[in-house]
């Protein structure tokens, strides 16, 4: 039988060694009061019916160690699992996107060179992971047992978290947050693979557009160009540039342009106002499906990017498509 | 009300003063209250249970072919829903609680005895509202109602349980009152805190937190209910309301809704290991002081539960230091207990087994516990097994390990017989080696992976989840067979004497069972609690 996932990740080490100090701790703790509860029941049965036990007295230096010593396995315990958790959430900066959406009951994935894949993710060995994930329903949760991985798909946010694999192989994906009914069917598979082998995947199997293209059609479908055009005098600032920037606001306040400010200028324009120009946006809420939300933000994060061959230049107008709206169900008090 | 019936010569006392549904459905007697108490947390538990049995059923094969996966669903939330809200919760204080709080301080009756009653019916609406849910229906968003598929895409009677867990929320508000007013107004003449029994001392802890925090759920669940009616766009965020805010204030009360379970479950078992060792309590002050301690702590660890939804790494980071600082009163309880057997005078009867069993359960629980409080660890194990098999251990283990202890232990006080020890000390391994079996193998298969909540799942996860199955067969069984011979011994069992234990405390002190105003006299305490070794103190005081 097996007591350990498969360790496939650059986390996954560094969970385990956390895990074994943590079970040695209880192994020793739960053994020393089993023991003693036990000897001490035996060693001091009661030998006649009325016996009296002995008086002993309480001892504040007793009750001082056995506050003492657990507080500092505790802190132990806490600085150590402090420091391996800043590894998980610290993205670095060389990582490769994914952008992923998940929707009762499903993951959907979209790669940078457009590759597009259902319940299934090919990543690469060595090579850092960033996926900024949204939700289109309720919350969900990416979970890789294998890569000791974990992160909440939020819907009205986008969650972003990284990994990076070690180990060829095909891995589990499952959702971990209950998200109804068929639940424990929104599962799939990770498969992890050589740079070479990733290579000869993406190199297999016509990608269509990227997702930066995606979103510069949809840029234009919802005529975000008609403000945000970098025409001379336009009604909105420009975005070439401005992912990554810091952002100066109308209260005074700058902010980082992350994902999270692009989505949230998108469905709540109001939110944060660009210092020197009129709150005039109207919301997208609800108007474009998460998928569509990741296209731009993908697209308004390559123009920031030093462009690479082909990349996207707004074309003209595509055929509009409005994306179904999420499928919202009340039916019982 | 029908007249007392000394015709036969047989002693008045509260089982037999009065006969008549009349005479227990309006009755004001705490102890009464009790019992009526103890028959609904039966009937809620039996129903939890059933719900436990057909999710070990379904989970014994990994392909999702018992029940369909929306049934799967209602069953695990009903099982949720009836243990915690309608056992757990009310299970010891308003069972224990209320039969010996003012036995034990010496009272008459607790300080608002009509009050005590509503709370009971409160407490049983509350729970065919949603038991009546359960019925026509079923829920199927578990028991931690998570928006915004609680408020918007579940098809369950959301806002007909949020009704009835809303309603029997007042009934533990008004028992924490009333236990928290009479313990600070009527002790008895010389019962000074530091003479009070620990037992007490937890109840006073758990009803602190009975009152601060279910206000704090009630509203949760209200505005739940709202959002699915009135579409209020708090908790949605397609109308600008942020799931992840329902999370906090859901977890702001049940996290320390554990503490409404535990608390009063250590109180019991510090009265049963110092009864059964014949000696004082060792750390009298500290095991009182870390029960409050812990009812404070518990109000600042929410967010623990929330490590990977996104909240700020700093956040997250006090939140785990703040955790693994509840760790320590538990432990200086634990290490205090085990540090009272030394040198006494260790009788093995069934309480006894009950709490050696406990202290096991609870400090393997406990340390589990600190696994999840670890932020690098909760990452990946956090909605698995794992986190199954540490609440159930803690939980279920303590909880019920102690509440069945202590039903034991005041059973001769409670129903004036004696339960046939041969069965009991049966039952007491027959539930803890289920238990061991049952939940065990879930933190191996936590840690491999396997969420919670998983109607089917994959094959290689098929050995553990047979042998938890079949750890909770056993369980059933465990759990049944105290069920039977305490019937059986209402009837059949021997009377008992009025202190079978030879222990201390003002309960054993009147007569078993006591008399409707529980003292003939109103007891004098001269000296400290737990006094085995002089044999004075509390006894040589009464009268």
């Amino acid at each position: 039988m097996h007591f350990f996932p498969e360790e496939a990740s650059t986390f996954a080490r560094h969970v385990d060694s956390l895990y074994l100090f943590l079970i040695a701790v209880t192994a020793f703790f739960s053994l020393m009061i089993g023991v003693l509860v036990v000897v001490f029941a035996i060693k001091y049965r009661r030998k006649s019916a009325d016996e009296v036990a002995t008086e002993v007295h309480e001892s504040g230096v007793l009750e001082i160690v056995w506050t003492v010593i657990p507080f500092g396995i505790v802190m132990i315990m806490f600085f150590w699992g402090a420091r391996v958790f800043f590894q998980i959430t610290r993205p670095p900066q060389n990582a490769i996107d994914v952008y992923v959406t998940a929707k009762q009951w499903m993951w959907k994935l979209q790669h940078a060179d457009g590759h597009r894949e259902m319940n299934e993710l090919h990543v690469p060995i060595g090579q850092p992971v960033r996926l900024t994930m949204a939700s289109e329903d309720v919350i969900h949760s990416f979970y890789v047992p294998a890569f000791r991985f974990k992160r909440d798909v939020v819907p009205g946010r986008f969650s972003v978290a990284w990994f990076e694999a070690t180990k060829p192989g095909k891995y589990h994906l499952f959702c971990a947050e209950y998200c109804g009914t068929r639940h424990s069917n929104m599962i799939g598979w990770v498969y992890v693979m050589t740079p070479a082998d990733y290579q000869a995947w993406l190199a297999g199997g016509a990608p269509g557009e990227t997702l930066a293209a995606s979103g510069a059609k949809r840029f234009v479908e919802n005529a975000c160009n008609t403000c945000h055009g970098d025409q001379p005098g336009a009604r909105g600032p420009s975005l070439t540039g401005l992912f990554g920037r810091r952002v100066q606001l109308s209260n005074g306040q700058t902010i980082v342009a992350d994902e999270g400010y692009i989505r949230e200028s998108i469905v709540n324009p109001q939110a944060k106002l660009v210092a020197g120009y009129p709150a005039i946006m109207p919301t997208f809420q609800g108007l474009i499906s998460e998928e569509g939300l990741l296209q731009l933000v993908a697209y308004i994060k390559s123009l920031s990017a030093p462009p690479p061959a082909g990349a996207a230049a707004v074309p003209a107008a595509a055929p509009s498509q409005t994306p179904p709206a999420p499928e919202r169900k009340v039916s019982r008090p | 009300m029908n007249t007392p019936t000394p015709s036969s010569g047989q002693r008045v006392h509260y089982l037999n003063a009065s006969y008549g549904v009349r005479s227990w459905l309006l009755t004001i007697d705490h102890k009464r209250i009790a019992i009526l108490y103890l028959i609904g947390v039966t009937v809620f538990f039996a129903i939890g249970g059933i719900a436990a049995a057909l999710i070990r059923l379904e989970l014994l094969t990994p392909a999702g072919d018992v029940f369909q996966a929306e049934t799967y669903n209602k069953i695990f939330t009903t099982h949720g829903v009836m243990m915690v809200f309608f056992f757990m919760i009310p299970g010891i204080p308003a069972v224990l609680g209320n039969f010996l709080v003012p036995l034990m301080i010496g009272a008459r009756d607790l300080a608002f005895p009509r009050i005590n009653l509503l709370s009971w019916y409160l407490y049983i609406i509350g729970g065919l509202i949603a038991l009546w849910a359960v019925v026509h229906g079923g829920l199927d968003t578990g028991w931690t109602f998570y928006t915004p598929y609680s408020t918007v895409y579940s098809n369950g009677w959301v806002v007909v349980t949020a009704v009835g867990i809303f309603i029997a929320g007042f009934s533990s508000i008004l028992t924490g009152l009333n236990f928290l007013v009479t313990i600070h107004t009527m002790r008895a003449p010389g019962m000074t805190w530091t003479r009070m029994p620990l037992f007490c001392w937890g109840m006073y802890a758990a009803a602190i937190i009975q009152i601060l925090g279910t206000p704090v759920v009630a509203i949760t669940i209200l505005l739940v209910g709202a959002e699915r009616l009135f579409h209020l766009g708090i908790f949605d965020p397609a109308q600008g309301g942020d799931p992840v805010l329902f999370q906090h204030l859901f977890w702001f009360y049940s996290h320390p809704a554990v503490y409404i379970m535990i608390l009063p479950a250590m109180a019991v078992i510090s009265e049963l290991v110092t009864a059964f060792s014949r000696k004082p309590i060792f750390g009298y002050k500290f095991i009182a002081g870390s029960s409050i301690a812990i009812a404070v702590l518990s109000f600042l660890v929410w967010g623990h539960h929330m490590f990977v939804s996104g909240q700020s790494v700093y956040a997250g980071l006090v939140f785990s230091v703040l955790s693994f600082l509840v760790a320590i009163p538990s432990a200086i309880k634990v290490f205090n207990w085990t540090a009272t057997l030394y040198k006494g005078s260790v009788s093995y009867q069934t309480p006894l087994l009950y709490a050696l069993g406990f202290i096991g359960l609870f400090t393997f629980g406990g340390l589990t516990g600190l696994f999840l409080a670890c932020l690098g660890l909760d990452i990946h194990v956090h909605d698995t097994y794992f986190i199954v098999a540490h609440f159930h251990y803690i939980m279920v283990g303590g909880t019920i390990m102690a509440y069945l202890g202590g039903l034991h232990y005041w059973w001769p006080k409670i129903s004036g017989k004696i339960y046939p020890e041969y069965w009991s000390r049966v039952s007491a391994w027959v539930i803890f080696i289920g238990f061991n079996l049952t939940f065990f193998p879930q933190f191996i298969v936590g840690y491999l992976g396997m969420p919670r909540r998983y109607h089917a799942y994959p094959e290689e996860f098929q050995v553990l989840n047979v042998m938890s199955t079949a750890g909770a067969s056993i369980l059933g069984i465990g759990y049944l067979i105290p069920l039977v011979y305490f019937i059986w011994s209402m009837r059949y069992g021997q009377d008992a004497a009025d202190n079978p234990w030879g222990a201390t405390g003002l309960e054993w002190q009147t007569s078993s069972p006591p008399p409707t105003e529980n003292f003939e006299d109103t007891p004098v305490v001269t000296g400290r609690p737990y006094d085995y070794l002089t044999g004075r103190g509390e006894e040589a005081a009464v009268g």
